[in-house]
């Protein structure tokens, strides 16, 4: 039995992980059409904001759940003002040139930090489950997950910045000639997904390290999370994060963590075959 | 209200409006009629803004706005009912409504709104791409006057609209014209619609007015023929 509940609680921090990563690709891919080929790039920034922070003497928890996404979301929109605005509608020269971009933020990392793994302490200490161990910042993971979906179906929802983010990217035209501007609702909305992608660089730091290329561990999971989810960009996240972080954490117990991707990547593959609308392009077509 | 002179634009390389010239005063409105492809809807959306201007002038209120941005022109009071409608499909009607007012401030319209056209009272939780088209027509004008412009650009919103809706619509617009002094430009195929709603009928042929005449000319065959070859 606590067997059980511990293989449960690390399969649902599996999904919440899979979800967190995705959440900033969902709104910069799923919602304003942007391949970010950046976005790994975009956690890893998140990530070394949270380590140079904390080792600057900030509290941990400011220093991933504030200062990550606030410097990656700040980042994200000059990114979007230089680059991005540039390439909309224009989906191979996006790729090209996040493409680049990653290659130049890696480059840089690199530079300021060394090619090692650069790490921060967990904590929270752990939690006794029967005669099992789990880390308490698994569970913190989860939470931040929870909170992290609620707070932005909440915005998208009810805020006035929602009602404009949501309809500017249906039909920026006619946004435009309701009086919105379109571009200053790119850029922002652009920052946010990036400040998100900043928040799960800061939050799985702890339990990850940090090396300048580790973005591209993040980058293909988060592309596949999102399109397997479908055009309903938060409930088709969740979806898929339920789905392909299950089927990864039970196959990595049967045998081990490498064949437990191989599973995710060989589900991800099945799903598009069945479904190419991705779930919520079958299911829940009214859900946001 | 507006005032138009020499107006050129086109898509891309593609010239399609030469040298248009119109003035407007406030709570006028100006039915404009013509063959399609002769530039009735670009004559619009160059006016809103979402096609660039590429010689010549638009004043607006005594402002120059030839090259504000369609948000600028918007928030200045320039309204738009595009052909289509533009229904922003995903949202409900009454996010649609609030996109409609949301860049001004003050009293929210949406209850006046309601009030003019009761319709959408029992559809406010409704996606817009649930609506059937006169329902979203009906929408797309409600959602234009709840941002109170001073100006509104139809672009034939009679299309593919049952007649009972036509009426309705026309209905409102001329209640509105008189109550809110709002000035309508509308461009429209159905000659009845703009008989009932103009003061006065601009022809355009080939990207430029080429003859002003007045609704009652429009119940003449002889003019109808001679302008618009129908």
């Amino acid at each position: 039995m606590d067997l059980l509940v511990v293989l449960s609680f690390e399969a649902l921090k599996a999904v919440a992980s899979l979800a967190l990563i995705s959440v900033g690709l969902a709104i910069i891919f799923g919602m304003m059409r942007v391949i970010n080929l950046a976005h790994g790039e975009f956690l890893m920034l998140g990530g070394y904001a949270a380590i140079v922070a904390t080792k600057a003497g900030i509290n941990i928890w400011v220093a991933t759940l504030l200062v990550s996404p606030l410097v990656v979301g700040v980042i994200g929109m000059v990114i979007e003002r230089t680059i991005i605005r540039f390439l909309y509608g224009r989906p191979r020269d996006t790729m090209l040139a996040t493409w680049g971009l990653s290659l130049l933020l890696v480059g840089l990392a690199t530079t300021i930090f060394g090619n090692t793994t650069e790490g921060i302490s967990a904590p929270a200490g752990s939690l006794q489950i029967g005669d099992y161990r789990i880390a308490a910042y698994s569970l913190i993971i989860i939470v931040i997950a929870v909170v992290v979906f609620a707070a932005i179906w909440a915005v998208f929802r009810f805020t006035r910045y929602g009602l404009i983010a949501r309809s500017t990217m249906q039909n920026a035209d006619m946004a435009a000639a309701l009086g919105v501007n379109p571009s200053r609702v790119y850029a922002v909305t652009f920052g946010v997904g990036a400040g998100l992608a900043g928040l799960a660089g800061g939050v799985m730091a702890p339990i990850t390290g940090i090396v300048p290329t580790i973005g591209a561990a993040y980058v293909a999971k988060a592309f596949i999370t999102v399109i397997g989810g479908g055009p309903a960009i938060l409930a088709g996240t969740v979806s898929a994060s339920v789905m392909f972080g299950a089927i990864d954490q039970i196959i990595t117990y049967l045998s081990t963590p490498v064949i437990g991707e191989v599973a995710l990547l060989a589900a991800a593959v099945v799903l598009l075959r069945f479904m190419p609308q991705g779930i919520t392009g079958r299911f829940f077509r009214r859900a946001a | 209200m507006i005032e138009v002179k020499n107006l050129h634009s086109g898509y891309g390389r593609i010239p399609i409006l030469h040298g248009i010239n119109f003035t407007m005063k406030p709570g006028e409105v100006v039915g404009i009629l013509g063959h399609n492809g002769m530039g009735k809807t670009t004559l619009l959306r160059t006016l809103v803004g979402q096609i660039k201007t590429t010689q010549g002038r638009i004043e607006f209120d005594g402002r120059d706005v030839t090259f504000a941005s369609s948000s600028e022109r918007a928030r200045a009071g320039i309204g738009y009912v595009p052909q289509g409608r533009d229904i922003f499909p995903l949202l409900s009607v009454v996010e649609n409504l609030k996109m409609g007012e949301i860049m001004r401030g003050g009293e929210s319209a949406i209850p006046e709104m309601l009030g003019h056209f009761p319709v959408l009272k029992d559809l406010l939780e409704r996606p817009g791409r649930g609506l059937s088209g006169g329902q979203q027509q009906i929408l797309a004008l409600a959602r234009c006057l709840a941002g109170r412009p001073k100006l509104i650009l139809l672009d034939e919103p009679t299309e593919g609209i049952q007649p009972s809706i036509v009426d309705l619509i026309a209905e409102k617009l001329g209640e509105l014209k008189v109550t809110l002094g709002l000035g309508i430009i509308l461009v429209e195929q159905d000659i009845r619609f703009i008989r009932q709603l103009a003061d006065r009928v601009l022809i355009i042929q080939k990207g430029a007015f080429v003859a002003e005449i007045s609704p009652d000319q429009l119940y003449d065959r002889e003019t109808v023929d001679a302008h618009l070859g129908i």
